[in-house]
């Protein structure tokens, strides 16, 4: 799917600030800052890419900021991010 | 004929049979220099480094700190590169604390000027250098207690001591105000450094205000003093009151001290002539502020406020609803102005306040205590130290002597903290042990400890909605997900001693 460049999210406490960008190689590219990276990381990439793949993307590069959002928080600025980034308003039908 | 001289023979016998010397006029010269030049002129007065040489420090020696100054205490790092720049090196640095501002004796570790620390909190990239293994030899963390009793003891033996003041004369005399015009700094009660100026080798007072002897606040005795140096600053008044001591405005922790207010009110000992402290953590310090009109509208008046000590403690002094106040550490300027101006708001050492083994600490004789928490777990234990990530984070503070000592002991902390739980299975470090811990408040309920029985039907009868504290650690649970284990290494990094001494927990570090 043809994206280009967008965010969604904040840096607040207890929340995500995702951006998303075309990727030259194939496959998601997380890059991920979380201050509960010990934790949760392997979560949070779980979730970021399943709900990316959820909307049709599986390739682009992502770089997460995340200040320890719950899983619904970070599902919501993906999808935001995704639905700017593609321009396809998934909330739409 | 009975002259001085007749009775030289009586006067060398009894001079003989004492074990003493004769008394030789000779020997005795007046000064007569003008006393006002002369407090200049004393020999106590001298630089940093006189004072560092002539105390007689040498490497391998323990030199301690106080950190009344919190996060804008210039004293420590001030002397630990004075004392790297002589060349000193294998020192144990005892303080009272050690906060963010302390980020520079990471190079004094590194380079083997430090390689030892006692204190009751880590704080900042220190810390966390320090929970990946920055040093040797584990860090020695102690209650406010049980580091003056350690002291005292002789536990913990103190070679110099270094403490900044925000007054002093050239004697000694020294007070954490002045009331000089030329006044720099001012950070209230010196609590935490008495211990150090009493059982210290030596001790060195750095202060930025020389007043005229007699200094007659004086917390810290003359007699107690071997050297005052006089420096630029001591320490920034203005961030006295930041991080752990902050004023909440988040609307989360102002429910929860509504609450804990709550639990206070009716847990059976608001009583007239109760006494009452609050610990550090935003939630913990705004219960003064509901307290306040639960007091006034019952008519009830509180004996004492102990501890760290607010303009919101101040407040309900002046009002009339805090008798006294006992200060061992003022927690913001309004606090330490009070100390400074009102007679009934005195300051208290360490000791007196807070040792297991000293019978007329304060702690002893207090009634209510409103503590935060790290974590809490179902058995009710508090950790106050370490994050859920692992990494060192917090300070033991007077916590657990507190929590032990108090008739009732009310701990407030969220559920959550982001996406870190607070009320866990099992907390990361034991630091006050469940059997002290009473009450838990959280947003999602209170939760009482089942050998406080009597509590639970009080704050039930009250109309409170209490829970099991499985409950609370299951919910939390259901929100954030299950989190991976902390990559824990296999050293040591930091030893936890109960107030009795013994040792209660160790800290591993954490790997990556």
């Amino acid at each position: 799917m043809e994206i280009k460049t967008a965010m969604a999210g904040t840096l607040e406490s207890g929340d995500i600030f995702i951006q998303i960008a075309p990727n030259d190689n194939a496959g998601l590219h997380i890059d991920l800052d979380s201050t509960v990276a010990y934790q949760f990381g392997d979560q949070i990439k779980k979730v970021i890419t399943e709900t990316l793949q959820g909307l049709g993307i599986d390739q682009a590069e992502v770089k997460a900021t995340d200040k320890g959002a719950l899983d619904c928080t970070i599902r919501a600025r993906v999808t935001a991010a995704a639905v700017r980034a593609t321009g396809k308003d998934v909330w739409a039908d | 004929m009975n002259s001085i001289k007749d009775r030289a023979a009586l006067i060398a016998e009894a001079a003989k049979q004492m074990n003493k010397a004769v008394y030789n006029d000779a020997h005795m010269k007046k000064n007569i220099t003008p006393r006002h030049e002369l407090q200049r002129t004393n020999g106590k007065l001298v630089t940093l480094e006189e004072a560092i040489k002539k105390s007689g420090l040498k490497d391998g020696m323990t030199i301690s700190f106080h950190h009344h100054f919190r996060s804008g205490d210039k004293v420590i790092n001030m002397v630990v590169a004075k004392l790297a720049e002589m060349g000193f090196k294998n020192l144990t640095l005892a303080s009272s604390s050690l906060i963010d501002v302390h980020e520079p004796l990471i190079e004094h570790i590194k380079n083997g000027v430090i390689t030892q620390l006692h204190t009751s909190g880590l704080r900042g990239a220190l810390a966390t250098e320090v929970s990946h293994g920055l040093m040797e030899k584990p860090v020695i963390f102690r209650s406010h207690g049980s580091r003056g009793y350690a002291i005292m003891s002789g536990e913990l033996h103190i070679d110099v001591a270094f403490l900044g003041a925000s007054s002093s004369d050239s004697l000694g005399n020294a007070a954490g105000y002045s009331t000089s015009p030329n006044a720099k700094s001012i950070c209230g009660s010196l609590g935490y450094a008495l211990p150090d100026a009493k059982y210290a080798d030596k001790t060195i007072i750095l202060t930025d205000d020389l007043v005229d002897y007699p200094n007659q606040h004086s917390a810290i005795s003359e007699a107690d003093v071997d050297y005052v140096v006089v420096v630029d600053s001591v320490g920034d008044s203005s961030k006295i009151s930041s991080g752990a001591i902050r004023d909440t405005k988040n609307p989360r922790d102002i429910l929860l001290a509504k609450q804990a207010a709550k639990v206070v009110m009716n847990s059976g000992y608001f009583e007239d002539g109760f006494s009452m402290q609050t610990g550090s953590g935003g939630a913990a310090l705004a219960v003064t502020k509901y307290l306040r009109q639960g007091m006034i509208d019952k008519g009830i008046k509180a004996s004492y406020a102990l501890g760290g000590i607010t303009s919101h403690m101040v407040k309900l002094h002046q009002e009339g609803l805090i008798d006294r106040i006992i200060d061992v550490q003022s927690f913001d300027k309004v606090a330490a102005e009070s100390l400074m101006n009102d007679p009934k708001h005195k300051s208290v050492s360490a000791n007196e306040y807070a040792a297991l083994m000293e019978p007329g600490a304060a702690t002893h004789f207090l009634d209510v205590v409103i503590l935060s928490a790290l974590e809490v777990d179902v058995n009710f234990n508090v950790n106050v130290l370490v994050g859920s990530d692992g990494i060192i984070r917090g300070a033991i503070g007077g916590h657990p002597d507190t929590a032990m000592d108090s008739a009732l002991s009310v701990i407030v902390c969220p559920l959550l903290r982001g996406r870190i739980p607070c009320v866990v299975d099992e907390v990361t470090t034991l630091i006050t042990p469940g059997s002290n811990v009473d009450v838990v408040v959280t947003e999602y309920g209170i939760a009482v400890n089942p050998n406080r029985p009597e509590v639970k039907e009080r704050l039930e009868a009250a109309g409170l909605k209490i829970v099991d504290i499985h409950d609370l650690a299951a919910k939390a649970r259901k929100i954030i997900g299950d989190p991976a284990p902390l990559p824990f290494g296999d050293k040591v990094v930091g030893v936890v001693l109960n107030r009795d001494g013994s040792v209660q927990d160790v800290i591993k570090n954490i790997v990556g």
